[in-house]
């Protein structure tokens, strides 16, 4: 057991270091205290702008191969990327979801004209990424899905709608599943296509949340005509190119989100120290002090089940047990911690932007509405329980 | 970085648990439990012999000069196992103050011997106070011809009944902060000692009353510098808080393990009950917590062996952690086993019991996150 890092490494880490020091805009560590989340439609520009940039540096995609526009690394290196970018409140990447799930998938599945085509342009932010699985009548039961594609000579037509897409208002091309042989059984009919958003026929609304934002969306599909070579995986191979995607999902999620949580703890801290209760100090306050210091203890934790899988991964082993808490474990402190700041700030949690009284502009009122999708978003809370049930404790299916 | 563990500490793992599933099975556990001793001279040799009683003692005393993250692999399995007796207050308590607090003398005195399974000790910290912190030390220790004379009353001193010496924490100094307490090495039988077998929920685990009355002891009794002692105290009781955390992950573990297996096997309603997502889902929640507290506990452990300026700082992290962790995945253990799960004959409720024991010992999760608080500068 060993957590000192190589003479390697420590470079590494000082060249991140130096670099957001030179780099991270100002005005944006106030900005995303509470934003631990997808971010908000505001910052789509300047995060674009600042993905950008990272990538420009090297530091998007560590662990992609270099052809694909990676650098090659390991996990370690992604590590201390995840926490030097928390210890300076940086920035999230806008396209995690090309990032950490589509370009995994597309490297691991795809042809080699699909892997020199779309992996680059991920890192660079120049064609954003979004992930057509859920439908209004599939959800947690994904392999229901009834979205049809239906071959037409070397092209297949597409018809039936995707819901809750995250980013489909300002994605390029989507990962879809769609049925492609109703005749078999539901888990063996699908396939997975890349499909890019600006075809006639994609129709994107978008859906206003609980916050009043508009960052997901119901996508339609009106014979929407896509080339068979946009086929990711072999036909009716959805099922198990879609999983691989989940997984990478989860492991992308656990480097992520410890940092966002981190950096959402810190400013709840700050929050507690100019918050008072009764006219002293929330921080002098013991119930307070108790709170706050779960939510550190927790925080801690998580990092520490994530190393835990990263160690074996680096041994080029399978994760363990650990790695399956981590969404479970993001969500019930995530939301923990966004109650606590709406404690913190009591009546005053009732104000939202656009009063000058509401604390920090209602920044953090948008990180407590938003945090209710933790929950259900990227697999609920539910269905992570079944996994762990059934894939990890071996328990029988229902 | 790696936060795993090495090959042969795998080994040691598969050692420890093959030995104790033979050598402390339930039925021994039960039958132990049931003495004063809470163990027996052939099972101690044998533990003795597996050298593990010296695991963390210096090679230099003939120990075998291992760290905190090797004795987290034992203390796993020994909680695992829910052994019993003294093994946690001779090498965790005793043993590391005298290693901690000792002179050259004293530790060559009492080492060998505690490495070898000849001589057990203990410490006793605790007073009816309950007091965890210096100020729960009030136990007077008098100047008197070169040497000192102790009075007062000690509790919750494990196996000071078995104990060949008890390491005392008592006052030299007035006041109630850190200066003036000293450490004493004070023999069992020393004159006016009285120890007290108390009658404790965890049978597995014997805890005492130790009165003293004028206990006159010579000045070879210091343990360490005169007024001093609360330094390295804090520090025997951190180590052996994060080996009690290992104990306490082993019996999680334990407790999970044997819920998974009856959620297989039990039916309801024509159907295993671990199908049901009733059952499903707490088991998955027992998961998480039996795996966050390993994760924190060997955090806690290598901090430790490292000496890290964070190491106060991880003690108090996995204390309150498994602490909550332990007694939540224990309850849940006797909720998804139903009525078997609360009779006497099912080994649930000695997991139940010691982690109830076990959340007390070194402090609450209460206690240990107003210390994360007070260390984190809140």
């Amino acid at each position: 057991m060993d957590f000192t890092l190589t003479p390697e490494q420590l470079s590494f880490r000082d060249e991140v270091r130096s670099w957001l020091k030179k780099n991270l805009p100002k005005d944006w560590s106030t900005k995303v205290q509470a934003a631990s989340d997808v971010p908000r439609e505001e910052a789509y520009d300047f995060l674009r702008q600042w993905q950008r940039k990272m990538y420009e540096a090297g530091f998007v995609g560590l662990t992609w191969p270099k052809e694909s526009g990676g650098r090659g690394l390991t996990f370690m290196e992604e590590m201390i990327l995840q926490e030097e970018m928390a210890l300076a409140k940086a920035p999230p990447v806008l396209n995690i979801l090309a990032v950490g799930m589509a370009g995994p998938t597309i490297n691991a599945y795809g042809t080699e004209e699909q892997k020199k085509r779309y992996p680059p342009k991920m890192l660079s932010c120049e064609e954003i990424w979004c992930q057509g699985y859920s439908e209004p009548n599939s959800g947690s039961d994904l392999a229901a899905l009834q979205t049809r594609a239906v071959k037409d000579g070397d092209h297949y037509v597409i018809n039936g709608q995707k819901v809750w897409t995250s980013l489909a208002h300002i994605a390029d091309y989507m990962m879809l599943l769609a049925r492609t042989d109703p005749h078999a059984p539901k888990h063996k009919g699908i396939t997975y296509f890349l499909l890019d958003m600006h075809t006639p026929g994609v129709t994107v609304k978008p859906l206003k949340q609980i916050t009043g934002d508009a960052e997901f969306n119901e996508v339609y599909f009106d014979n929407v005509r896509i080339h068979e070579s946009q086929i990711l995986g072999g036909l009716n191979n959805g099922w198990a190119v879609g999983l691989t995607t989940l997984m990478y999902e989860r492991l992308a999620l656990g480097f992520g989100l410890q940092v966002r949580l981190r950096i959402a703890l810190d400013g709840l801290v700050d929050l507690a120290r100019r918050s008072t209760k009764n006219g002293t100090p929330a921080t002098k306050d013991p119930v307070t002090r108790q709170k706050l210091a779960q939510m550190w203890i927790d925080t801690e934790v998580f990092k520490y089940t994530g190393a835990r899988a990263i160690t074996k991964l680096l041994k080029g082993e399978l994760p363990g047990p650990e790695a399956s808490t981590g969404k479970m474990m993001w969500v019930e402190g995530h939301q923990r911690l966004q109650e606590l700041a709406m404690e913190l700030e009591g009546p005053y949690s009732q104000l939202t932007k656009g009063s000058r009284w509401a604390v920090e502009n209602g920044l953090w009122q948008y990180g407590f509405l938003r945090s209710r999708a933790n929950s259900i978003e990227g697999g609920t809370t539910e269905i992570q329980r079944n996994i762990i049930g059934e894939r990890v404790l071996g328990l029988p299916k229902g | 970085m790696n936060f795993g563990f090495s090959d042969e500490q795998e080994l040691l793992r598969s050692t420890a648990r093959k030995f104790f599933e033979n050598e402390s099975p339930s039925e021994t556990v039960r039958r132990l439990m049931d003495t004063p001793e809470g163990m027996s001279p052939e099972l101690w040799a044998k533990i003795a012999e597996q050298g593990w009683l010296g695991l963390i003692v210096p090679e230099a005393y003939d120990g075998m000069g291992l760290g905190f993250v090797d004795l987290t692999v034992l203390m796993e399995e020994m909680g695992r196992a829910v052994v019993p007796g003294p093994y946690f207050s001779t090498v965790l308590l005793g043993g590391l103050a005298i290693l901690e607090a000792g002179n050259e003398a004293q530790k060559k005195e009492w080492l060998p011997k505690i490495a070898g399974g000849a001589r057990r000790a203990t410490l006793a910290w605790m007073e009816p106070t309950a007091m965890l912190g210096p100020a729960g030390v009030t136990l007077a220790a008098k100047a008197a011809g070169g040497g000192h004379t102790l009075s007062g009353t000690k509790l919750f001193v494990p196996d000071a009944h078995t104990a060949d010496a008890i390491v005392m924490a008592a006052r030299t100094g007035g006041g109630v902060g850190e200066d003036g307490v000293s450490l004493f090495l004070v023999p069992r039988t020393a004159r006016g000692v009285e120890v007290k077998l108390l009658p404790t929920m965890d049978q597995t685990r014997k805890l005492c009353e130790v009165t003293l009355t004028d206990v006159t002891l010579g000045p070879e009794a210091l343990l360490g510098a005169p007024g001093l002692g609360w330094k390295p105290l804090e520090r025997v009781l951190e180590r052996a808080c994060v080996a009690l955390c290992a104990e306490m992950c082993g019996g999680a573990q334990k407790v999970l393990d044997m819920t998974v297996e009856y959620a297989k096997i039990r039916q309801a309603f024509g159907k295993p009950i671990g199908s049901y997502q009733g059952v499903k889902h707490k088991a998955a929640d027992m998961l998480v917590d039996v795996e966050n507290s390993k994760s924190i506990t060997y955090y806690a452990a290598w901090a430790m062996d490292e000496g890290s300026p964070e190491g106060s700082l991880a003690v108090s992290m996995a204390k309150a952690y498994v602490s909550d962790a332990y007694r939540k995945v224990s309850a849940a253990g006797i909720q998804l086993h139903g009525g078997i799960g609360f009779t006497w004959e099912h080994d649930l409720h000695l997991y139940f019991k010691r982690a109830k024991g076990s959340e007390f010992t070194f402090g609450d999760a209460t206690y240990h996150r107003e210390r994360v608080a007070q260390l984190v500068n809140l």
